[in-house]
């Protein structure tokens, strides 16, 4: 197996009212192909920061992320364009990851027009994409207020998937979702990381979910990686005082 | 299984009615703008010509709205005042939305040190009384009407460049503008395709709501003689002309008032008609039964 992601000494400052504040500090792990690897941890640990990070949507202080052995940090304009058709991100709140003046198919097919694909192709592409994610053709014409958050959520993965990505960031896909759907999204993540052998990145609040979802798990801790292993073990024999924490508080 | 689709509705093409609102409004607003457009054809007489002989007549059916106190024709002066007032209406909301919107994109997307230099500057405008700063700005630019509006466009300015800018910082960070950079959307895109269009519902409401204010203050150094001169017809300064007459003869000031008056009521009904367009958020409240 090898390494797809691979992040080393990951750093990010936040200055509120002038005195630092580490939102992430010095976070390293890799994670392997076809992997689901979780990221667990409390609100405000950090989790959405390194992922953003990691997508290159906030500027790291220091640190390296390899995409598939290649450097993606610091990467300007057509380079990091094309890491983002190996690299996706999916959201917490499907709602507002799209555009409430254009509709879902609009949303989906942003990436496919960018990178130069006709329209009826690119139309033609999102209909199927929308298939695999279970929803209906109609969806591409709807605006992200007249759907539910699962559908929402679904479509926010068709367009994750539009770029046939290696690897996908899940930031607390599920969390803004009732559980029943909760789970329904679950699996459509699972059965899509099977069919495309896609590496996901799963972060997630919720360790039972986390154990369902993954092999192994990172947890976090005020922007620190302090424990990591797989997720049977972690949730079985916490090693670190928080993590028991975070076990006993959910199970 | 999926989840019941019961809030799941066909998107409503824009409201029937908001449709009958913008062509309603939005013909009433083109006729005014055709109106000052073509004014210099459409007078019934001409709108400079003294005759003391017809002084300060009623409105009869020779003149349709009376005569002023040179005897020239109210209704022609009304018409051929709506180019005057109309267009550097237009023209200075144009002016200041533009200059506006751009510096507050700027601002509100980049930040650092530009952003606080321009926003320093426009506290300063904002925080000298406008109408002091216009009237200062008229008199040392000496350009007639042309003057005024520039005097005008600096101290309204600022407050687009803050609607603006308030407006980017809000969304800038949205969710969905992080799906478009992930979508391979550069900058440019981002801002024309994805943030303009969801601030322009405030901007373009404040713009058309504004044309009234704009008007009343071009009419207001007209008066100060900072504006249009004499005699030109502007419906600022005929309403100024016309206030010592008030009680004696009222169609004087009555006549260009009311053209004020609608003038600015259909601009703002179109305004919040725009707004209700532009904004779908604001029209799913609306429709959406509670
Ligand atoms: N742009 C920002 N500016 C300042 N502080 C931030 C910013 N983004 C996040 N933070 C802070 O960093 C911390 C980590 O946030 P986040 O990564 O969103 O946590 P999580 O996703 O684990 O809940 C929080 O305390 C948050 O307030
Ligand atoms: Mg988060």
């Amino acid at each position: 197996m090898e390494k797809i992601l691979e992040v080393k000494n990951l750093r990010k400052t936040f200055y509120k009212n002038r005195s630092p504040f580490p939102a992430v500090e010095d976070v390293s792990f890799h994670l392997m192909k076809g992997e689901c690897l979780g990221l667990v941890g409390e609100s405000g640990c950090g989790k959405s920061t390194a992922a953003r990070l990691i997508a290159g949507l906030l500027e790291a202080d220091r640190g390296s992320v390899g995409l598939e052995g290649e450097e993606i940090l610091g990467q300007k304009g057509k380079k990091k364009r094309d890491v983002y058709t190996k690299l996706q991100m999916v959201f917490q709140t499907p709602q507002d990851s799209f555009d409430p003046r254009r509709t879902l198919g609009d949303g989906i097919m942003e990436s496919m027009r960018n990178r130069g694909m006709k329209k009826d192709r690119a139309r033609e592409r999102m209909y199927r994409l929308l298939e695999q994610v279970e929803l209906d053709r109609s969806f591409g014409d709807r605006y992200p207020y007249e759907v539910s958050g699962g559908e929402c959520q679904r479509a926010a993965i068709a367009r994750a998937l539009a770029v046939d990505p290696l690897l996908v960031i899940c930031d607390e896909a599920t969390s803004a979702l009732d559980v029943t759907v909760q789970a329904q999204i679950v699996e459509l993540l699972k059965r899509l990381q099977r069919e495309r052998k896609l590496s996901l990145l799963f972060i997630c609040h919720d360790l039972a979910l986390v154990q369902h979802m993954c092999q192994r798990v990172l947890v976090m801790y005020q922007g620190k990686i302090i424990e990591q292993g797989t997720a049977d073990e972690v949730i079985q024999r916490p090693r670190e005082a928080y993590t028991r924490t975070l076990v006993d508080s959910v199970l | 299984m999926r989840e019941k689709k019961t809030i799941v509705r066909k998107q409503k093409a824009p409201g029937k009615g908001i449709k009958l609102k913008l062509i309603l409004w939005g013909s009433l607003a083109l006729l005014i703008l055709l109106t000052a457009a073509f004014a210099p054809y459409i007078t019934p007489h001409d709108p400079y010509e003294q005759d003391l002989g017809r002084a300060l007549w009623a409105p009869c059916r020779e003149y349709l709205l009376g005569t002023d106190r040179y005897g020239r024709d109210m209704l022609s002066r009304v018409i051929m005042g709506a180019r005057t007032s109309v267009f550097s209406a237009v023209l200075l909301v144009l002016i200041t939305t533009v200059t506006g919107s751009v510096a507050g994109t700027v601002c509100g997307y980049h930040g650092g040190k530009l952003d606080t230099f321009l926003m320093r500057v426009s506290d300063v405008f904002l925080a000298f009384p406008g109408m002091v700063f216009a009237i200062a700005a008229a008199s040392v630019l000496k350009g007639g009407l042309f003057g005024a509006v520039a005097a005008l466009a600096l101290i309204s300015w600022p407050k687009y460049a803050r609607i603006v800018r308030s407006q980017v910082m809000a969304i800038k960070n949205a969710p969905y503008m992080e799906a478009a950079r992930l979508a391979g959307s550069g900058t440019v895109k981002i801002i024309f395709r994805h943030m303009l269009p969801n601030i322009a519902g405030p901007v373009v409401t404040t713009a058309v709501l504004d044309m009234g204010t704009m008007m009343m203050e071009i009419a207001g150094l007209s008066f100060l003689g900072l504006g249009a001169a004499p005699p030109a017809a502007e419906w600022g300064s005929m309403m100024s002309n016309g206030r010592s007459m008030l009680q004696t003869s009222p169609w004087v000031i009555l006549a260009p008032g009311c053209a004020i008056f609608l003038t600015v009521m259909i601009f703002n009904l179109l305004g919040d008609t725009v707004r209700d367009l532009l904004d779908p958020r604001q029209r799913k409240k609306e429709e959406l039964p509670l």
